[in-house]
C-alpha cells in the first residue's frame, strides 16, 4: 500500500488562532531582544555570576531535542524499520523547526546581537562553539536533504544513506552541545566528559516527547487517523529512552558523589541548594521521569492518546528543569578558587549566586518555542509531511 | 711603524670598541622593554610581563589597587551584581587554623587561558608578551570566556557607558577583564594598581616580565617561594602569590 502524505487543510478558525498564538509569543520575545540589545543585559536578571540565564536553558533544550526530534526517520532509515518510514518527513520537519528555534534564541541574547555576521565570518576553531556553528547549519542542510529524499519519490533511494549521514551528524552535534559544558574545566558542575553522552541520551528523550506530543495534536486536530499500534511502539521507546536518561544521571552523580572535593557542588545541587534540589528531584525525576515512565508503563492507560501526550508534556517538562539545573544551578555554586579555604569578595567570591529571571528573558526563551511551533504548523500546510491516514500496515508493506 | 705598535694599537682599539659597547649596551639591549615599544613596532614573545603579589605585605581594607583600576580604566566602582569589576580584595580565612590573608584577584594572564580557547571568534587573545586581551570589535558577548575562566576574572558590561577613557576602549555587550594595564606598559610604565600599592607604603605588588632572569619579578620568584592560583589547571597564569 502506498503512503498517501497529504498537507492538512488549515482553514479553520482553530488553525489561525493557533498560528496567531504562536506569532504573538514570538512578537513578546522578539520585543524582550530589543529591550536587551537597547539597555543590555541589565534588563535581564543574569549577572556577572549567572552569566547564561533563561533563554539558554530554552535553547539548550530546544537544541538538543532537536537533534533527539529526528530519531524517528534514523529508526526507519538507518535500522530497517519500515514500520517507521510514514512517521519520518514530521520528524525531520521538527528536528529542523527546534534546532531554528533554539539557535534563534542564543543569537537573540548576544551582548552583541548585530554582531552576526562577526560570529559566522570569524572563527576560532579551538572553540567548541565556533564547532558547533558548522555542525548546526551542516544539520539544517543535512536534514534538508534527507527530507528531500523522503518526500521525492526519485530521491527514495539515496534515503538510506542520507539518513546515516544524517545520524551520525545528529550525534556529533549533540557530543558537541554536551561538550559546550563538558569542556568547562574550571568549574566544578561540568568539566565531565560524561555529559556529552548524557546529553545524547536525554536528546533522544526529549525529542521523541517533543514528536509524539506534536504528532498527537496534529492528527487530532486535522481529523486523521492515528494507529493504536503505532503509538503503542512509540510509547514504549520512549520508556526506553527515559530510564536511558536516568542511567546516565545516576552515574554522573554517583562518580561526583565518589569524588571528595564534587562532594560540597553535589550536597548543593541535590540537597541544600533550594530551587535546584527542588526542580531535580521534583521536576527532572519525579514528574519528568518517573510518573512519566509510570503512565506510559501502565497496562491499560498506557497506549491511550490523552496519556501519551501527557507523559510527552511531563518529560518536556522535566527537560527544562534538568536544563535550568544545569545551567543555573551549575554556575550559582561558586567558583573554588582556593579550594579547603574560605573566600569573601565584593565580587561574590565563595557565596551562593542568586538568580531570578526577568520578563524580557522568559519572553525570549518562549518565543523559541513558538519559532518552532509557527515552522511546523506552517510546513504541514503547504507540504505534505503528514500521511493521511497512520496505519500500522502502511510502513511495512510500501 | 714596527710590528709591535701595530698590533698595541690594535688592542687599544679592540679595547675602546668593547668599552663602548659595555657602556653603550644595557640602554640599547637591556632598558629597552622598560621604555616600552613605539606604535608602530610589533609585541615580541621577547618579554611576558607578569605579577608577583606578597600577601604578607598586602592588607585586609586596603584597597589601593582597586580604586587606582577603576580611575585607571573608567569603570564606575559600583559593586552590585551585575557592575564589571576588573580586580577585587579577596579575603581568605582558613577555617581550621583561622589563618587569614587577604590579596587582590585580577586576570591571572595564562599562558594557555580557556577563555581564548572556548571564544568562538577569536576575540579574546594572547599577545605575544603573555598580556590576554578582549578585542571590542569582535567580541560578540557569547559569555562563553566568562563561563570557562578559573578566576571569575571577566565582567560582562551590562549598561550602556559614558565617560570613557581614551586609552581604554569599552562598550555595552561586549565582555572585559583586566589588561594589566596594557596602555600603560606600552609606554613603558607600570600597571595602575603596581603603582597605587607602592604610593599607599605596601609595595605589594611587583610588576616585571618573567622571562628576563635580571628583572625583579623572576630574581624573587626564583629565589623564593610562590604560588600560582589554581595551578593544577596547568595554565601557568603570569599572576604568583607569596604567602598564601
Amino acid at each position: 500500500m502506498e503512503i498517501a502524505y497529504r498537507e492538512i487543510e488549515g482553514r479553520s478558525g482553530a488553525y489561525w488562532l493557533l498560528l496567531a498564538v504562536l506569532a504573538a509569543v514570538t512578537a513578546a520575545g522578539l520585543a524582550g531582544a530589543w529591550a536587551m540589545e537597547h539597555h543590555g543585559h541589565i534588563v535581564t536578571g543574569m549577572t556577572n555570576q549567572i552569566v547564561w540565564g533563561m533563554p539558554h536553558v530554552v535553547a539548550v533544550f530546544l537544541i538538543v531535542a532537536a537533534s533527539g526530534a529526528l530519531n524517528v526517520a534514523s529508526v526507519a532509515s538507518v535500522f530497517g524499520k519500515d514500520f517507521y518510514k510514514p512517521l519520518a518527513p514530521l520528524s525531520g520537519l521538527l528536528a529542523i523547526a527546534l534546532l531554528a528555534g533554539g539557535l534563534a534564541v542564543l543569537m537573540l541574547d548576544l551582548g552583541r546581537a548585530d554582531r552576526l555576521v562577526v560570529a559566522m565570518t570569524r572563527y576560532n576553531f579551538t572553540s567548541i562553539f565556533a564547532l558547533n556553528v558548522f555542525l548546526y547549519t551542516g544539520f539544517f542542510a543535512v536534514v534538508a536533504l534527507y527530507l528531500w529524499t523522503m518526500m521525492e519519490r526519485r530521491m527514495n533511494r539515496y534515503a538510506k544513506p542520507v539518513g546515516y549521514a544524517a545520524f551520525v551528524w545528529r550525534l556529533v552535534l549533540t557530543t558537541g552541545t554536551g561538550s559546550i559544558f563538558g569542556f568547562l574545566v574550571a568549574r566544578q558542575a561540568y568539566d565531565s566528559a560524561m555529559l556529552a553522552p548524557m546529553f545524547i541520551a536525554m536528546s533522544f528523550s526529549y525529542g521523541l516527547a517533543v514528536y509524539l506530543a506534536v504528532l498527537i495534536a496534529a492528527y487530532a486536530w486535522s481529523g486523521r487517523e492515528l494507529d493504536a499500534a503505532m503509538l503503542r511502539r512509540l510509547k514504549n521507546l520512549l520508556i526506553v529512552m527515559i530510564a536511558a536518561v536516568l542511567y546516565f544521571v545516576a552515574v554522573f552523580h554517583l562518580t561526583n558523589l565518589y569524588f571528595a572535593r564534587q562532594v560540597a557542588f553535589e550536597r548543593f545541587v541535590l540537597a541544600d541548594g533550594g530551587i535546584y534540589p527542588a526542580l531535580f528531584w521534583g521536576g527532572q525525576m519525579v514528574l519528568g521521569s518517573l510518573v512519566p515512565m509510570a503512565m506510559l508503563a501502565h497496562p491499560r492507560l498506557g497506549a491511550a492518546r490523552g496519556t501519551v501526550v501527557a507523559a510527552s508534556l511531563l518529560v518536556i517538562l522535566g527537560g527544562l528543569a534538568q536544563m535550568y539545573v544545569t545551567i543555573i544551578g551549575g554556575q550559582a555554586f561558586p567558583l573554588e578558587l582556593f579550594p579547603g579555604v574560605e573566600a569573601t569578595s565584593s565580587f561574590f567570591d565563595g557565596r551562593i549566586h542568586p538568580y531570578a529571571p526577568s520578563l524580557p528573558e522568559f519572553a525570549l526563551g518562549l518565543a523559541g518555542i513558538a519559532i518552532a511551533g509557527m515552522i511546523v504548523v506552517l510546513a504541514v500546510k503547504l507540504l505534505r509531511f503528514l500521511p493521511e491516514r497512520l496505519d500500522a500496515r502502511l510502513g511495512e508493506s510500501s | 711603524m714596527s710590528g709591535r705598535d701595530a698590533a698595541r694599537r690594535q688592542f687599544l682599539a679592540w679595547g675602546a670598541g668593547a668599552l663602548a659597547t659595555l657602556t653603550i649596551a644595557p640602554g640599547v639591549l637591556l632598558l629597552r622593554p622598560v621604555h616600552g615599544r613605539a606604535p608602530e613596532q610589533a609585541v615580541t614573545g621577547k618579554a611576558r610581563w607578569g605579577l608577583l603579589i606578597d600577601t604578607n605585605r598586602c592588607a585586609a581594607g586596603c584597597d589601593a589597587c582597586v580604586t587606582a583600576c577603576n580611575r585607571e580604566n573608567g569603570l564606575s566602582g559600583a559593586t552590585r551584581e551585575t557592575d564589571a569589576q576588573w580586580i577585587r580584595k579577596v579575603e581568605l580565612r582558613d577555617p581550621r587554623t583561622g589563618r587569614k590573608a587577604s590579596l587582590p584577584v585580577m586576570c591571572q594572564h595564562c599562558e594557555h587561558p580557556p577563555c581564548v580557547d572556548v571564544c568562538p571568534t577569536g576575540a579574546s587573545f594572547r599577545r605575544a608578551d603573555g598580556i590576554v586581551l578582549v578585542d571590542k570589535h569582535i567580541c560578540i558577548g557569547c559569555r562563553y570566556c566568562m563561563m570557562a575562566c578559573p578566576y571569575k576574572a571577566r565582567s560582562l558590561v551590562h549598561e550602556p557607558l559614558a565617560d570613557q577613557q581614551p586609552d581604554v576602549p569599552r562598550g555595552k555587550g561586549t565582555v572585559e577583564s583586566c589588561t594589566l594595564c596594557v596602555h600603560r606598559v606600552d609606554r613603558g610604565e607600570r600597571p595602575a594598581c603596581v603603582e597605587a600599592c607602592a604610593a599607599a607604603g605596601r609595595g605589594a605588588i611587583v610588576f616585571g616580565d618573567l622571562n628576563d632572569p635580571a628583572s625583579a619579578i623572576a630574581r624573587r620568584i626564583a629565589q623564593y617561594p610562590s604560588v600560582q592560583v589554581r595551578a593544577d589547571l596547568g595554565l601557568n597564569p603570569g599572576v604568583r602569590y607569596e604567602g598564601i
